[in-house]
C-alpha cells in the first residue's frame, strides 16, 4: 500500500534519513520506533511531502508519490496526523473537522461528521469550543478526526502518546484498534512501546536515520536485546 | 452642535473609504504574509479605470454602478495576474525581497498610469441618485457620504459572513494560522492564496472606484493612501478585520476633528493617536502577539567577519584614489561623486541597522530629510555656517531617530518596518504641510556652504571626510561589544535576554545610530544641493536606500556601499537616456527578486557553493560528522 524505497533527507547540511526503505501492507498498523531524534518524524514528513527528500522514492499503491506538494499526497489518500497536533485553535471543532473534509475516495472507508463523533464523543460534546481552548487530549482526538474527515486510505500518526494522560492513551489505542477494523492503513510512529505493542501488527526500529529491524510486533517483544539497544533511554 | 455632528458623519465617511483598502491589505497579509507595497497602487487603479469606465459605459445609474464595480474587478484580476506570475514565485524568499517586488510593481503601475492617464488630476462625475443632500438638524449633508457611511459597515458584514459561514471563509482562516497544515490536509493553498489576494484586490479597487464622486483621481493617491493604510493596520491589528474597521473610523475622525482645532498638524495627531496604542497594545488594538521568530531549520548565517590588514590596506587605497579622483574629472562629475559619497553613506547607515541589527527599516528617509532640513532651517533662520549648520542635522535627526526609534523597536519584523514607514510619512507631512516654516512644497533655498567649503573640490573633500569617518565609526561599533549584542539580539532575542542583554534597549540605541549616520548624509546633501524639499523623506527616497542595501547584499558591511555606488551611477546615466527611471527600475526590481529569489548572495551561494555535498552523502553521518 505504502512503500518507501532507499529514501535520504537532508535539513540543510544535516543527513536526517539515509536510505529508509519500509513498506505498510493495506489493512495493517505499522510501527515506527525510534528514541528522540532518530528520524520518526522526518520518515512521515517525507511521505508527505512537507520535506523533499534528496532521493528515493515513495509509493502509494502503484502511484509515485515523491515530491509532489503536500495537498496532492494528501487527495491521493494519505492522511497526516502531526506530531505537535497543529490544530487550528482560532477555528471551533466543527471548523476544523471543516477543513479537513474531502469528497469520498473510492475503496477507503467514508467519514462523516456524525460517525467520527462516534468514535470520539467527547469531541460531540464540544463541536462548538474553539480549538485552543481544549485540552491535549482532547485536540489529540481532534487532530485524528480532522484527518479522518478526507477519508485517507492511510493515516500517519506522529507520536499519538505523547504527553497524554494514561487513561486517554488507553481510548487512542481503541481508537486505533477501531480504525483498523474500519479498514484503515496505519502508520504509527512512537516511543511508548507498550501502547504500540497493543495496536501494531509489525513494527520497524529506526536510529540515526537508518532502519535497525523490522519484524512482527511479537517478535520483536520477544528480543529484549534489541530493545535494549534501540529503545531504552 | 449640529456642525460637530455633520464632522463627525464626514469622518465615518472617510473611514468607510479607508477600511476597503485597509481591509484588503489586512486578508492578503493575514494569509500570505506580504505586506503588499502595491496596495496602495491598486487603489489608484481603482479610481482611474471607474473614471475611464464611466466616460465608456452609457450613462445613467445602470452605467455608473457598473462601472464602479467593473473597476473593482478589473483590478481584481491584475491582482490574480500579480500573484500568479510573480508572487507565487517568491514565496519563500526572505521578506525584504518580497517588499522589493511590491514596490518594484508601485513604481511600474505610477508610470504606467502616467503615460496612460497623464499627469492632470481627473474630476470624474458625481454619482447618479446620490447627487444631492440631505438635511441632518438644518444641516445639508451630501447623500453620497451617506452612501459612503453604510458601505464600511455593509462590508465589514459581508467579510464576515464571507470568512464565519463559508468553506472558502473556513479554510482562509485556517492557513491563516497554519498554512501547511492546510496543504496537508489536501486544500491546494496555491489557488487559496490566489483567490485571498485577488479578493484584497478587489476591496482595494472598490475603494479607488468609490472615490470617483470625493475627490479628483490623481497619480500620487497610491503612496497618500499606504501610508496611512499601513497606519490603520498597525492601529489595528495586522490580519484583524474589525480592528481595521475600528481603526479607521477612530483615525478618520481624528482628522475631521483634528483638522477644526490644529488644521496644520493632523497627520501628527494621527501619530500620537497611533503612538498611545502601541504603547498600551504594541500588536494593535485587536491584533494578537506573535512568538519570537524562529529562523528556519538548516539555515544560518556566516558571522561577519573581522576583516584583516589586507582589508585595511584595500580601504586606504580606495581613500587614496577617492582623494585624487576628483583632480581628472570635469566640475560636473565632482557633484555626482560627493552624490555616490552621500548615498553611501545612506546605504550603510541603513546596512547598520539591516545586518547588524536585524530591524529593517521602508522608512530610513525620515532621517535623511531630517538631517537635510535640520541644516536648511540653522542655516535660513539662523543662518549659521556649514559647521554648525550640519551639527543641526545631526541635532533634528538625533532627536527623530530617539524619538521614533522608541516606538519601532517594541514591534518586530514587518509590524516594526511598517512603523518606521508611517512615522517617514509623517516627517514628510509636516515638511510639506508647515509652510510657513518649511516653506512646504517649494522648499528652502539657498542653502550654500560656507566660503571655506564653497569651492565643488573643497565640498567634496568635507563629503568624503565626513562619510569616510562615519563609515569607519559604523565599521567599529559592528566590532564593538555594543555591536555584539546587537547581533545576539539579531540571532536570538530570547537567549539574549538570558543573558543580561536588554535587547529593546540595544536596539533603540542602534536605531538612534542608524538615523544618526543617515541624517549625516541628509545634512550633506542639503548643503550640496543648496536646497531642501518634502522629498528627501519621501517613500522613494526610503525605498531607494532599502534598494542599495539589497543590491550590494545585506550579510555584508560593505555590501551597501557597493550598492549604492552602482545604483547611483546607474540612476545618473539611465536618467539621461529616457524619463521613465520608475518604470525601468521597478522592472529591475521584479526581475531581480524573480531571478534571485534567495538574493543575489543567496544565488551565489547555491550555484558555486555545490561541492559541499559530495562529503555529505558519503556515510551518511550528520554534518557534524565532518570536524572529527
Amino acid at each position: 500500500m505504502l512503500a518507501l524505497q532507499d529514501v535520504h533527507t537532508h535539513y540543510g547540511l544535516a543527513h536526517i534519513l539515509s536510505g529508509v526503505s519500509m513498506e505498510v501492507h493495506r489493512g495493517e498498523v505499522v510501527a515506527l520506533l525510534g528514541r528522540n531524534g532518530a528520524g520518526k518524524t522526518t520518515t512521515l514528513k517525507t511521505v508527505m511531502g512537507l520535506v523533499t527528500p534528496t532521493s528515493g522514492a515513495v509509493r502509494l499503491g502503484d502511484e509515485e508519490i515523491t515530491g509532489r506538494p503536500p495537498y496532492r499526497i494528501a487527495r491521493a489518500g494519505v492522511g497526516y496526523v502531526p506530531e505537535d497536533r497543529r490544530i487550528f485553535t482560532e477555528l471551533t471543532v466543527r471548523e476544523n473537522l471543516e477543513v479537513g473534509r474531502q469528497p469520498p475516495r473510492e475503496g477507503c472507508p467514508v467519514w462523516t461528521e456524525d460517525q467520527v463523533f462516534e468514535l470520539f464523543p467527547a469531541l460531540a460534546e464540544m463541536r462548538d469550543r474553539l480549538g485552543g481552548q481544549m485540552s491535549g487530549g482532547e485536540q489529540q482526538m481532534l487532530t485524528i478526526a480532522r484527518t479522518l474527515m478526507g477519508n485517507p486510505a492511510v493515516i500517519l500518526l506522529d507520536e499519538p502518546s505523547e504527553g497524554l494522560a494514561p487513561v486517554i492513551v488507553e481510548q487512542m489505542a481503541r481508537a486505533i484498534s477501531e480504525l483498523k477494523r474500519e479498514g484503515l492503513t496505519v502508520l504509527l510512529s512512537e516511543q511508548n512501546l507498550p501502547f504500540c505493542s497493543a495496536v501494531s501488527d509489525r513494527a520497524y526500529i529506526i536510529e540515526k536515520g537508518v532502519i535497525r529491524y523490522e519484524g512482527p510486533m511479537h517478535e520483536l517483544l520477544a528480543r529484549p536485546r534489541v530493545l535494549e539497544q534501540y529503545l531504552s533511554v | 452642535m449640529e456642525f460637530y455632528l455633520v464632522q463627525a458623519l464626514n469622518g465615518l465617511a472617510s473611514a468607510s473609504s479607508l477600511f476597503l483598502v485597509a481591509s484588503g491589505l489586512s486578508i492578503i497579509f493575514g494569509v500570505t504574509r506580504i505586506v503588499n507595497f502595491a496596495h496602495g497602487s491598486f487603489y489608484m487603479l481603482g479610481a482611474y479605470i471607474a473614471y475611464t469606465l464611466v466616460q465608456v459605459l452609457p450613462p445613467g445609474a445602470a452605467g455608473y454602478w457598473a462601472a464602479v464595480l467593473g473597476a473593482a474587478l478589473a483590478v481584481g484580476l491584475i491582482g490574480a495576474a500579480v500573484e500568479l506570475l510573480l508572487l507565487r514565485r517568491i514565496y519563500r524568499a526572505p521578506e525584504l525581497f518580497q517588499l522589493l517586488a511590491t514596490f518594484g510593481l508601485v513604481l511600474v503601475v505610477a508610470d504606467l498610469v502616467l503615460m496612460i492617464w497623464g499627469p492632470e488630476d481627473l474630476l470624474g462625475p458625481r454619482a447618479p441618485g446620490l447627487r444631492g443632500s440631505v438635511m441632518i438638524l438644518g444641516e445639508p449633508f451630501p447623500t453620497y457620504e451617506l452612501f459612503m457611511i453604510a458601505l464600511g459597515p455593509l462590508v465589514l458584514g459581508g467579510l464576515w459572513v464571507l470568512f464565519h459561514r463559508t468553506r472558502w471563509g473556513t479554510l482562509v482562516r485556517a492557513a491563516t494560522e497554519d498554512r501547511e497544515m492546510v496543504g496537508a490536509l489536501g486544500v491546494n493553498e496555491a489557488w487559496l492564496f490566489t483567490s485571498v489576494f485577488v479578493l484584497g484586490s478587489f476591496l482595494a479597487g472598490l475603494g479607488g472606484a468609490v472615490q470617483l464622486p470625493r475627490e479628483a483621481v490623481n497619480h500620487t493617491m497610491d503612496l497618500h493612501i499606504i501610508a496611512e493604510v499601513f497606519v490603520v493596520v498597525v492601529v489595528g491589528g495586522m490580519g484583524s478585520i474589525l480592528g481595521a474597521f475600528l481603526a479607521a473610523v477612530l483615525i478618520s475622525e481624528l482628522n475631521a476633528f483634528g483638522i477644526l482645532i490644529f488644521p496644520e498638524i493632523t497627520l501628527v495627531l494621527v501619530f500620537l493617536i497611533m503612538a498611545a496604542v502601541l504603547i498600551f497594545r504594541p500588536w494593535g488594538l485587536l491584533g494578537r502577539p506573535e512568538g519570537p521568530p524562529r529562523a528556519p531549520a538548516g539555515e544560518h548565517e556566516p558571522p561577519l567577519r573581522l576583516l584583516g590588514r589586507g582589508f585595511l590596506y584595500f580601504c586606504l587605497a580606495v581613500l587614496a584614489a577617492a582623494a585624487v579622483l576628483p583632480h581628472l574629472l570635469p566640475t560636473y562629475y565632482i557633484r555626482i561623486a560627493c552624490e555616490v559619497l552621500i548615498s553611501a553613506l545612506f546605504a550603510a547607515s541603513l546596512g547598520f541597522m539591516m545586518t547588524v541589527g536585524g530591524m529593517a527599516s521602508f522608512g530610513h528617509a525620515a532621517y535623511f530629510g531630517l538631517g537635510a532640513y535640520g541644516a536648511a532651517l540653522a542655516v535660513t533662520y539662523a543662518q549659521v555656517g556649514t559647521g554648525l549648520g550640519l551639527a543641526a542635522a545631526l541635532g533634528l535627526g538625533l532627536a527623530g531617530a530617539v524619538l521614533f526609534g522608541y516606538f519601532c523597536v517594541r514591534l518586530s519584523g514587518v509590524y516594526s518596518a511598517m512603523l518606521t514607514l508611517a512615522f517617514a510619512q509623517i516627517v514628510y507631512a509636516v515638511l510639506f504641510q508647515w509652510y510657513g516654516i518649511t516653506g512646504g512644497d517649494n522648499g528652502l533655498l539657498g542653502i550654500w556652504p560656507s566660503d571655506w567649503v564653497s569651492s565643488p573640490l573643497a565640498y567634496y573633500y568635507l563629503t568624503l571626510a565626513v562619510v569616510a569617518v562615519s563609515l569607519f565609526l559604523l565599521r567599529r561599533l559592528a566590532f564593538a561589544p555594543f555591536g555584539y549584542s546587537l547581533r545576539a539580539g539579531r540571532d536570538s532575542a530570547l537567549r539574549s535576554e538570558a543573558i543580561g542583554i536588554h535587547v529593546r534597549r540595544v536596539r533603540w540605541v542602534g536605531f538612534v545610530i542608524a538615523g544618526f549616520f543617515a541624517a549625516a548624509a541628509g545634512g550633506l546633501f542639503a548643503f550640496l544641493k543648496g536646497s531642501v524639499f518634502p522629498d528627501y523623506s519621501s517613500i522613494p527616497v526610503s525605498v531607494d536606500s532599502l534598494v542599495m542595501v539589497l543590491l550590494g547584499g545585506v550579510q555584508t558591511l560593505s555590501g551597501p556601499i557597493v550598492g549604492a555606488g552602482v545604483y547611483k551611477v546607474l540612476e545618473v546615466f539611465v536618467n539621461r537616456y529616457t524619463e521613465h527611471w520608475q518604470l525601468i527600475l521597478g522592472c529591475v526590481l521584479v526581475g531581480l527578486v524573480i531571478l534571485f529569489p534567495q538574493g543575489i548572495l543567496g544565488y551565489l551561494v547555491g550555484r558555486f557553493g555545490r561541492s559541499g555535498e559530495e562529503w555529505r552523502g558519503v556515510d551518511g553521518a550528520p554534518a557534524g560528522g565532518r570536524a572529527a
